[in-house]
């Protein structure tokens, strides 16, 4: 690997402006296949869900999935996309094994949505306006691995193996026009544009958009041009940047290489190039073929699709409230801060704490659980949130037992680990390790009394005015309940009984 | 209007992964050429009131339910496959790529 000269992102700025171009690539969550009825299950055998369809053989005929049609429009009318009233499919032909047809069914000069946008938010809650070129309808291919090379790697191997499994699932590929103006926010703007088109995606509940599990790709386009002008330089493509930190990574490694490049008065290569994970870096990939490389036609197995437009204004009434402006409403009406929100939506804490409010939880309750405790198991366990074996009903219970005095946060917090071990439910929990705040007056007064005797000194500085002090004693009468005491009543009757008032 | 050229063959074969002999490429040139010429006189009865078509039946909106359908076992996908490894599709070395 030949090392990279940099400048400094600083330096790379204070001359050039940056143009981005995002491409992300969305498996739907469809049951089955885009042009056949194979199934789509994650993690199936090797080549146990294709058909003659999908494997390309002679005399199979694709037909068109309904719901991966819905899906699509769906997609572009919440991209505020037009809608295409007629367009159709075409084959881009490549040679390569990933897909057996030898060419993948695509749309190419007739895309089923067109010209929309997304406004994003940045963390400081400054918001950009990203232009959508297009959303078009294509297929996944299939699973290449690669036998003989050093790493696993294509290159030196010695030969390669397909699983045919993923090839045909219906992907859509979203595609911004170039992004401008966002100056050194560029890699800040690239990552919260992926971020929120995920929100989208999951909130339209057309995929489950996991990047992790390569539901949800992107390739960052990056080019620079010298502050003034109106002419793009050359662009650099960025393929398969798969976390939302690795784009904003790709896009501020590529501008300070891209700086370097031109800077010493060499050119960029127009060329596909490979993001590292653990340096951030990217590495030269292939000379990028033209597009008539592909030699595009119209598919001839595949009549064209004419969304009616009475059935894609129905689907525009049933969309969602979009993420961005149900973020927005949910943050005044929990009274928190745009940071808060961010670190909520981050820790994918939004619609848990909504669930859990649902379930009669008061906003601020909900949230401490979910962005303390919770979050906290949830990193400790190195899961989701959303994975915790708990529900929002369950949290919901345990802060109305608070509410109501029955709990204390520490006692609460015994509850929730009890719950989160298989106890079974927050009332169960409490019943069989006996967990209730001590709310018995005699047994509360007694303990009191006994704590006051025991700290003599203390309760004379707190009869000699020292209210502070008052919470040694509170502290004695807890450890003495073992935790189980409502700590603001025990505070009370300590200085009830010791004659003194706040 | 000048012919299919040896160069234009020779990069269709690159596109195809077909290794063709030199005299291969004076052969098809002059062979694609036909064809071309035969498919372009189409245009010569294309008009205006003559749209370009890319298919002959009058439908839209064909489409399937998501309905899952049984697919091959692995065993019946892998049958035509002339090289096979854990139970994937084997092929050769992956030449000219990254």
């Amino acid at each position: 690997m030949t090392v990279t000269d940099l400048v400094s992102y600083e330096d790379a700025l204070a001359t050039y402006e940056p143009v981005m171009g995002l491409e992300v690539h969305v498996e739907l969550g469809t049951k089955t296949k885009m042009f056949c009825g194979c199934a789509t299950e994650l993690g199936a055998e090797p080549n146990s869900q294709t058909c003659p369809t999908c494997l390309g053989l002679p005399g199979s005929l694709p037909v068109v999935n309904g719901i991966a049609v819905e899906s699509a429009v769906k997609i572009g009318l919440a991209l505020h996309c037009e809608i295409a009233e007629w367009c159709r499919f075409a084959r881009k032909n490549y040679f390569y094994p990933d897909m057996p047809k030898n060419f993948q069914t695509s749309q190419y000069d007739e895309p089923i949505a067109f010209n929309g946008y997304l406004d994003v938010q940045l963390e400081d809650g400054e918001v950009f306006r990203v232009e959508i070129e297009r959303a078009h309808m294509e297929e996944d291919t299939g699973k290449s691995t690669h036998v003989g090379g050093a790493t696993g790697r294509i290159h030196g191997a010695q030969h390669s193996l397909l699983d045919y499994n993923r090839a045909g699932i219906p992907l859509i590929e979203i595609v911004t026009k170039p992004i401008t103006g966002a100056g050194e926010r560029a890699p800040e703007v690239a990552k919260a544009y992926v971020a929120e088109l995920r929100e989208l995606i999951k909130a339209l509940g057309v995929s489950e958009a996991r990047m992790e599990m390569g539901q949800m790709r992107c390739d960052v386009n990056l080019s620079l041009m010298p502050h003034g002008s109106e002419k793009f330089g050359t662009r650099s493509e960025t393929k398969n940047v798969n976390s939302l930190r690795s784009v904003e990574r790709a896009a501020r490694f590529e501008i300070m290489r891209h700086a370097a490049v031109l800077s010493s008065g060499g050119t960029i290569v127009q060329e596909t190039r490979h993001f590292h994970e653990e340096d951030g870096s990217t590495t030269s990939g292939r000379i990028k073929e033209e597009a008539e490389d592909y030699r595009y036609f119209p598919e001839p197995d595949l009549v064209p699709v004419a969304p009616a437009r009475a059935w894609v204004e129905e689907l525009r009434t049933g969309l969602p409230e979009l993420p961005r402006l149900r973020r927005n409403r949910l943050r005044e009406e929990w009274g928190v801060s745009a940071h808060d929100m961010q670190s909520i939506l981050n820790a994918g804490a939004v619609d848990l704490i909504v669930a859990t409010i649902e379930a009669g939880a008061d906003a601020a309750s909900a949230r401490k659980w979910w962005m303390g405790e919770l979050s906290r198991r949830a990193n400790e366990d190195g899961v989701d949130l959303a994975a915790l074996p708990i529900t929002a009903e369950q949290v919901a219970r345990v802060c109305a037992l608070v509410a109501e005095g029955s709990l204390n946060d520490k006692l609460a917090r015994q509850v929730i680990e009890g719950v989160l071990a298989g106890e079974g439910a927050p009332d169960e929990v409490v019943e069989k390790r006996g967990l209730k705040v001590v709310s018995d007056e005699g047994a509360l007064g007694t303990a009191v009394d006994e704590a006051i005797a025991a700290n003599a000194a203390i309760a004379d500085k707190i009869r000699g005015g020292k209210v502070a002090a008052a919470g040694a004693l509170v502290g004695a009468v807890m450890k003495a309940t073992r935790g189980q005491a409502d700590a603001a009543r025990v505070r009370e009757l300590i200085l009830e009984r010791l004659g003194v008032t706040e | 209007m000048p012919g299919i050229t040896r160069e234009e063959v020779a990069h269709l074969a690159r596109l195809s992964r077909l290794e063709l002999k030199a005299e291969e490429l004076d052969h098809f040139a002059e062979q694609l050429d036909v064809i071309i010429g035969a498919v372009a006189r189409v245009s010569d009865v294309a008009d205006e009131d003559v749209p370009p078509t890319s298919h002959p039946l009058p439908l839209t909106n064909v489409m399937r339910a998501d309905e899952v359908r049984p697919s091959l076992t692995p065993e019946e996908a892998l049958s035509g496959a002339p090289a096979q490894e854990q139970q994937r599709f084997k092929v050769p070395q992956i030449l000219g790529e990254e």
